[in-house]
């Protein structure tokens, strides 16, 4: 999922003997084995995942582990792990979150099983070294995300970004990672860019497997960045394990006007970031999901109720294993041409 | 010399072409179908469209709508490529500067313009389903051996219109069928055919939207005049079709031409040169990339499609 399977890979390989495979990136591929075995009604992450499992498979992985969440996510596992051997595999999984919680003590005789050295206190080390690790990255990338469409010279964030993760792999303590961070926030602030005064804002929610895997929503934020639009998104892994907690009950409360409590995965979080975002004056909202997404398709009405109140402009899109590029592209370009006139439209007003 | 901007609307059913002149009067127009040949549709567009221009006028410029509205801008070398939708709300625009709501209806695409204070502030368009839109009245009417064009009149005359499941084009075409089978007469079906356009419009499209008055229907379905009496009915407020409604995306580009001056000036022959696609998969990496390369004459002239510049290469052309 995005560029998160290298901490992924780091600490795996630190705390563990055995070789990680790093799953291929998502391709054509993966979509067309996920879909070949999926439900076909399932949302569309789970097509992703599998894809991706069986594309490890393929390149010798005999044992997978997967997370889970508050919603269908939650049954992932289980749903994977029996069309995985029905098709004959004999593969071990390891489910870090079962029933909604994680059995620490489970997962040390599962950490065992594959590995019969594993040292528990070490892998508590190499397990806040990633933690960091993922908040440095999610920090660099929000800075990206704001400044990416303003870049003077075309890939120059891309690109430091590919080595910044480069060298972050390559540390094995805490201080030389904290340090790497500093060095890289340096070097990103000194890329020049032409940003205006007030830019086109635009801000992202949605459900968090689509907003995070730019495969799955079709590089939109960087065809945003190519219109001149600076990006806000919320939803990242930091925020997922860290944040998320607290900030989902905060959330509820600050948009109680619209619900009264938590409606599964993501959903009340973007109805809250939705009300912020309309506050602070965003041109306009972008709600993404896969197809299926149930407690996002909760959230659409109240999303859409928030936008209408407070006038900004809201354009849904609901991503599946095979959405046509070119109408994705249609509607980009033609929310920005609407933006964009909003915006002249206003400031005009303001002049008068 | 006159200067004059040509609008082109390329739509996946039908092509629409527009001359203007500096005070936005329509010189010529033409309407034909595209016949899933942007490219030919095209040349035969221009080449009627040629004729109506006078001796001392020449072209400043050429805007491209439409889906095929890259491709065909790529090989007019049009001034200015935008999408329909911004196309549509600058034409209706002009005509109708009080215009609340445009609800427009093409051939696959549906779409819903809300404009306020005469800017556009909310647009929708139709994600998955096909069943309000034209090629769904096309094939609906071929199936009941009917022309588009009889479609409207023909419901008309019904008074009891049969009620048709209108969420999915699937449904829709089996509950004719069963409607037809059961002894239902036709202007009956016709006219609930035209009311499921309607219903499943506000439904899918419309879905949440505000839709107030003056509203302007247009698109090629907007000339069906079944499906405009239950446009009325239904929203129970009058709505607009201008003579040109069809034509209204074409004009909106041809404004924006006119806006977007460039010292250019265009010489229309050049249509008779050869302009050619050629597909193929990029075998690069597993994303197998479709690939589409661009030839003027012989020169390629743009590649769309990939993903990196893998697809660029020549040993990965194996066509």
């Amino acid at each position: 999922m995005g560029n998160y399977f290298i901490p992924v890979n780091y600490l795996l390989k630190h705390i563990l003997k055995t070789e990680v495979i790093p799953s291929p990136p998502i391709s054509s591929k993966t979509i067309e084995l996920g879909n070949k075995y999926s439900p076909d009604f399932v949302c569309t992450p789970f097509k992703f995942t599998l894809g991706t499992i069986l594309e490890a498979i393929e390149n010798g992985a005999d044992t997978i582990i997967q997370a889970g969440g508050g919603c269908r996510y939650g049954y992932y596992h289980e749903l994977q792990e029996q069309i995985i051997s029905d098709l004959g595999h004999n593969i071990l999984f390891i489910n870090l979150v079962s029933q909604g919680k994680t059995d620490l003590k489970k997962l040390y005789h599962d950490m065992k099983q594959i590995d019969s050295d594993f040292n528990f206190l070490k892998g508590l080390y190499y397990l806040y070294i990633t933690a960091k690790m993922v908040k440095y990255m999610d920090k660099i990338d929000h800075y990206i995300r704001s400044n990416l469409g303003f870049e003077e010279k075309e890939g120059s964030f891309t690109q430091l970004q590919k080595q910044m993760l480069e060298a972050f792999s390559k540390v094995n303590n805490p201080l030389s990672l904290y340090l790497k961070y500093l060095k890289y926030k340096k070097q990103f602030k000194k890329i020049k860019t032409n940003k205006p005064l007030k830019p086109l804002k635009v801000g992202i929610i949605g459900e968090l497997y689509t907003i995070m895997e730019p495969f799955a929503n079709y590089e939109l934020e960087k065809e945003l960045a190519k219109y001149n639009i600076e990006v806000k998104r919320y939803t990242n892994v930091h925020y997922l394990l860290f944040e998320k907690k607290k900030q989902a009950q905060k959330y509820v409360k600050y948009a109680k006007e619209y619900i009264k409590y938590k409606m599964g995965a993501d959903a009340a979080d973007n109805i809250g970031r939705c009300k912020y975002l309309c506050e602070k004056k965003y041109d306009g909202i972008i709600h993404i999901k896969s197809s299926f997404c149930t407690p996002e398709i909760g959230a659409m009405p109240i999303i859409s109720k928030i936008c209408r109140y407070y006038d900004v402009p809201l354009l849904n899109f609901s991503f599946d294993t095979n959405t046509s590029e070119v109408g994705i592209k249609t509607r980009i370009e033609a929310f920005y041409d609407m933006i964009e006139m909003r915006k002249k439209y206003e400031e005009l007003l303001h002049r008068d | 010399m006159k200067n004059y901007y040509i609008g082109i609307d390329i739509g996946s059913i039908s092509t629409k072409g527009v001359i203007i002149d500096d005070n936005s009067n329509i010189l010529v127009s033409k309407y034909i179908w595209t016949e899933a040949n942007p490219i030919k549709a095209v040349k035969d567009l221009l080449k009627d469209l040629k004729m109506g221009i006078p001796k001392d006028g020449q072209i400043k410029g050429i805007g491209t709508t439409g889906s095929a509205r890259k491709l065909i801008g790529l090989m007019v070398d049009a001034s200015i490529v935008k999408n329909e939708i911004t196309a549509h709300a600058i034409g209706t625009l002009h005509y109708y500067p009080d215009v609340k709501t445009i609800l427009e209806i093409g051939g696959q695409d549906s779409k819903i313009i809300i404009i306020n204070n005469g800017i556009v502030s909310d647009y929708a368009m139709n994600t998955l389903c096909a069943a309000g839109t034209g090629a769904f009245l096309t094939s609906q009417a071929k199936r009941l051996g009917l022309s588009v064009e009889e479609l409207g009149q023909m419901a008309l005359s019904s008074k009891t219109p049969v009620k048709i499941a209108a969420r999915c084009s699937v449904f829709a075409e089996s509950d004719l069928i069963h409607k037809a089978q059961v002894g239902y007469n036709k202007e009956d079906i016709v006219a609930g055919l035209c009311r499921s356009v309607v219903i499943n419009y506000l439904n899918n499209v419309g879905k949440g939207k505000r839709i107030e008055g003056p509203i302007v229907f247009q698109g090629g379905v907007s000339k069906n005049s079944g499906v405009v009496k239950y446009f009325k009915e239904i929203l129970k407020q009058d709505i607009i079709v201008d003579e040109n409604s069809h034509l209204m995306g074409a004009i909106g580009i041809a404004l924006l031409a006119m806006q977007n001056k460039t010292s250019k000036t265009y010489d229309l022959n050049m249509i008779d040169i050869r302009f050619e696609t050629k597909g193929f998969e990029c075998q690069g990496c597993s994303n197998n990339c479709e690939i589409l390369k661009i030839y003027r004459g012989q020169k390629l002239i743009d590649v769309w499609g990939n993903r990196c510049p893998k697809g660029l290469k020549e040993e990965n052309m194996n066509i």
